[in-house]
C-alpha cells in the first residue's frame, strides 16, 4: 500500500521536477544580466555617438580656431608687411603727401578698413633746420596731411591720432641733405 | 715678505694717487671757468688788468676770484682782460700800481685785490679798481673842497670794497665783483649773477633716459639736471622771478606744457590739451603764460592767466602762429606767423588785438624776441638757405644779421640786453654760442658730451 502511494506520489512529483528541470526560458538573474547588458550596449551606443559628435564639434571647433588663427596671423603678417613701410618722406618745408606714397597709404587705409578696431598714431618729424617750435608746428601739419590721406580713403577718425615730434627725435643725426631728407617723415605707428 | 709689503703699499699709493687725480680732476671740473672759442671781435674790446687777488692765508682757496672776474669780462665782449704774461706787474693795492707802466702796455684800468683767510671757511675779500689815466693825471693825488677844507682825495680809484665771504660763496662773489667793474666802466648793468637753462640730449641708444632739462650759471659751470626723461624735452622758459621754468614734455607721448620750481624741483602740470602745447613765455610780471595750442585745428597763440588757468585767444587764422614773446611792457606779444605764405614776425597789441607784420627782409623769419629796452627785435633769419640770428632796429627797421656759424636758432637775451645766447649746429651737434648784441663779438663753446639746445637766460636773480 505504501509503496503504491509511493509510487503514485513519484509519478507525479518526478515528471514535475523534470518538468521544472525542463523550463528552457532564462532565470531571473539571467534575465537581469540581460537587460543590464542590453543597457550598457545601448549606453555604449549613445556614448560612442557623443563622442563622435563630441569629436566633430571638436574638429569644428579646432578648424574654426585654425581659421580664426590663420586670419589672424594673415592680419598679423599684413600688419608686419604694414609696419615695415609706415614711412613716408616729405619735400624741405613741404606738408603735402607726394604721390610716391599713394599706394604705400592706400595699403594702410585698406586695412585699417578691413580692421576697424585698429588704432594708429601719425607721427610727423621734420628736419633741424629752422626752429624748433615752428618745426612742431610744420610736423603736425605733416601728419595731418597723412591723416587726411587715409580718412579720404575710408578711415575712420576715431582710428587715427596725431603726434608732432618737430625736429627732436631725428632718424639720422647730423646736418647732411642725407640726414635732412630721412628725418622728414611720418610714421603711421600701429597701436 | 718684504717685497710683499712693499708691493701692496705701492699699489695702495696708487690707488690713493688715483683718488686724489679723480678728486683733482672733479674740483677742476666744477670750479674752473668753463673753455670758450672766441669765434669774433677781441680786437674791439677794451683792455683791462685783472691782477691774480694776493692770497695771505694757507688753506685752500675754494675758487680763484680773480680768474672768475676775468672770464666773466671776457665773456662780456666789453673787455679783453691782460694775459698774465704780458702784466707789467703784480700789485695787490693801488699804492703798489705802477701807472706807467701799465699805460704803456695800453691798459687803462686794473683790478687788484686780496683775499685774507680770517677763520674757518671765511675769507675777507678787498678789491680796487683803478684808472689808470686818471691817476697819471693826477699823481694819484687830487686835491678837493670838503666842508671848505682842501682834502686829498685818490678819485682815481672807482671802486674799493671789503667783504667777508664763506668758501661756498666764492663764485657768486667773483661774478657781483665782475657786475661792479662791469657797471662802473659801462654804465649798463652787469648779468653775471644769472643763469640759463638748457635741454641737453645724451647718445639715445645708449640712455634709457637721454633727455634732460639743465640749469647752469650763465657760464655753463655748475650745471644741474631738473630732469630726466625718455621722451623729448623742449623750450625752457624762466619765469620773471628766476624760480620756475615752464618747459614742454613729451614724456606721455604727446606734448604737454609743465611748470617746475627749480629750487623744490616740484612739478605741475599746466596743459594737456589736444594737439600741440607748445612754446610758453612768462608775462613781464609773471602772472600770465603765453602758450601755443593747436586744439582748435591748427597752432594758434593763447594767454593763459596762471591764477585762474583761464586761456585767452589771440590769433585766429588758418596759417601756422607760433613763438610768442612778450614785449618788456607787457602789453604786445611778438610772434612767428606764416598767415603771409611763409614765416615772418608780427606783433600783437593786446589791447586792441590789432595785429602788425614787423619783418620782410629774408625768405623766413622766426623766432624773435624784443630787447629789455625795447629798441631791438632779435631774430632767427633765413636768407638763401642759411639761418643766423639777426636783429631788427624797431623804429628805423634796419636788419643787421649778428651770426656766421651753422643752422643758428632759439636765441635767448641777457637781462641787461648785451649779448645773446643761441644753439648752432657744430660738427652736426647743437652746441651753445653767444654773441653780443652789437654783433662784433662771439664765441661758442666746446662740443660737449651731447646735444645742447634751446638755451634760455634767466632774468637777474640779485
Amino acid at each position: 500500500m505504501l509503496n503504491k502511494n509511493a509510487l503514485k506520489t513519484l509519478l507525479i512529483v518526478v515528471p514535475l521536477v523534470t518538468l521544472a528541470a525542463c523550463k528552457s526560458g532564462p532565470t531571473e538573474a539571467e534575465l537581469e544580466a540581460e537587460a543590464n547588458r542590453q543597457a550598457e550596449v545601448a549606453a555604449q551606443q549613445v556614448a560612442d555617438a557623443k563622442a563622435v559628435a563630441d569629436a566633430d564639434a571638436k574638429r569644428v571647433e579646432v578648424a574654426k580656431a585654425d581659421a580664426l588663427q590663420k586670419a589672424k596671423e594673415m592680419v598679423e603678417d599684413e600688419k608686419a608687411k604694414l609696419v615695415a613701410q609706415n614711412v613716408v618722406y616729405f619735400d624741405f618745408d613741404r606738408a603735402s603727401v607726394k604721390s610716391d606714397f599713394h599706394s604705400v597709404l592706400d595699403m594702410h587705409a585698406a586695412f585699417l578698413v578691413k580692421n576697424p578696431g585698429q588704432a594708429i598714431v601719425i607721427e610727423g618729424h621734420c628736419d633741424n633746420r629752422g626752429t624748433p617750435e615752428y618745426n612742431i608746428a610744420l610736423g603736425e601739419r605733416r601728419a595731418k596731411s597723412v591723416e587726411t590721406y587715409l580718412m579720404n580713403a575710408g578711415v575712420s577718425s576715431s582710428q587715427v591720432s596725431v603726434v608732432s615730434y618737430g625736429e627732436e627725435k631725428p632718424a639720422v643725426q647730423g646736418g647732411s641733405e642725407y640726414a635732412f631728407a630721412q628725418n622728414r617723415r611720418g610714421i603711421v605707428v600701429y597701436q | 715678505m718684504t717685497t710683499w709689503i712693499f708691493k701692496f703699499s705701492s699699489k695702495k699709493l696708487n690707488i690713493l694717487a688715483a683718488a686724489a687725480a679723480v678728486l683733482f680732476f672733479n674740483f677742476q671740473l666744477s670750479a674752473a671757468t668753463n673753455e670758450i672759442i672766441i669765434t669774433g671781435g677781441i680786437e674791439s674790446a677794451r683792455p683791462i688788468g685783472v691782477v691774480p687777488f694776493k692770497y695771505l692765508g694757507n688753506s685752500t682757496l675754494p675758487e680763484n676770484l680773480s680768474d672768475v672776474v676775468a672770464s666773466d669780462l671776457q665773456r662780456s665782449g666789453k673787455f679783453n682782460p691782460s694775459k698774465l704774461s704780458s702784466m707789467p706787474q703784480f700789485p695787490t693795492t693801488d699804492t703798489e700800481v705802477n701807472y706807467a707802466a701799465w699805460a704803456q702796455k695800453g691798459v687803462d684800468m686794473v683790478l687788484v685785490g686780496s683775499v685774507e683767510s680770517t677763520g674757518l671757511n671765511q675769507f675777507l675779500v678787498t678789491f680796487e679798481l683803478i684808472d689808470v689815466l686818471r691817476a697819471q693825471a693826477t699823481g694819484g693825488q687830487t686835491k678837493t673842497l670838503e666842508n671848505g677844507k682842501l682834502v686829498m682825495t685818490r678819485d682815481h680809484v672807482i671802486e674799493k670794497r671789503t667783504k667777508t665771504i664763506n668758501g661756498s660763496d666764492f663764485r657768486q662773489y667773483a661774478h657781483i665783483i665782475s657786475d661792479i667793474v662791469y657797471e662802473k666802466l659801462t654804465g649798463e648793468r652787469g648779468a653775471f649773477l644769472t643763469r640759463i637753462a638748457y635741454i641737453k640730449v645724451l647718445d639715445r641708444d645708449t640712455n634709457p633716459k637721454p633727455f634732460r632739462l639743465v640749469i647752469a650759471d650763465y657760464d655753463n659751470v655748475n650745471p644741474t639736471t631738473l630732469l630726466s626723461s625718455p621722451e623729448p624735452l623742449m623750450s625752457p622758459t624762466w619765469s620773471p622771478d628766476g624760480n620756475t621754468l615752464a618747459y614742454v614734455s613729451f614724456e606721455n607721448k604727446r606734448s604737454q606744457i609743465y611748470l617746475q620750481d627749480i629750487y623744490t624741483t616740484s612739478r605741475t602740470r599746466l596743459t594737456d590739451f589736444p594737439g600741440i602745447n607748445g612754446a610758453p613765455n612768462f608775462s613781464p610780471d609773471g602772472k600770465k603764460l603765453a602758450m601755443v595750442l593747436s586744439k582748435d585745428g591748427n597752432p594758434e597763440i593763447y594767454i593763459m592767466d596762471l591764477q585762474t588757468r583761464n586761456l585767452t585767444r589771440i590769433t585766429r587764422n588758418r596759417a601756422i602762429d607760433t613763438e610768442p614773446s612778450w614785449t618788456p611792457d607787457g602789453k604786445s606779444l611778438i610772434f612767428t606767423s606764416e598767415r603771409g605764405g611763409k614765416p615772418q614776425i608780427y606783433r600783437v597789441n593786446l589791447a586792441s588785438n590789432r595785429k602788425s607784420r614787423l619783418t620782410f627782409e629774408g625768405e623766413m623769419n622766426l623766432g624773435g624776441a624784443v630787447t629789455p629796452d625795447n629798441s631791438q627785435l632779435v631774430i632767427v633769419n633765413r636768407t638763401r638757405g642759411d639761418y643766423h640770428i639777426a636783429k631788427q632796429d624797431l623804429k628805423n627797421g634796419d636788419m643787421l644779421v649778428l651770426t656766421n656759424t651753422y643752422l643758428d636758432e632759439s636765441p635767448s637775451i641777457s637781462p641787461n640786453g648785451s649779448m645773446i645766447i643761441y644753439s648752432v649746429l657744430e660738427n652736426g651737434k647743437p652746441a651753445l654760442a653767444w654773441v653780443s648784441l652789437d654783433g662784433r663779438f662771439s664765441f661758442k663753446e666746446p662740443v660737449a658730451d651731447g646735444e645742447v639746445k634751446s638755451p634760455s637766460w634767466s632774468p637777474f636773480l640779485l
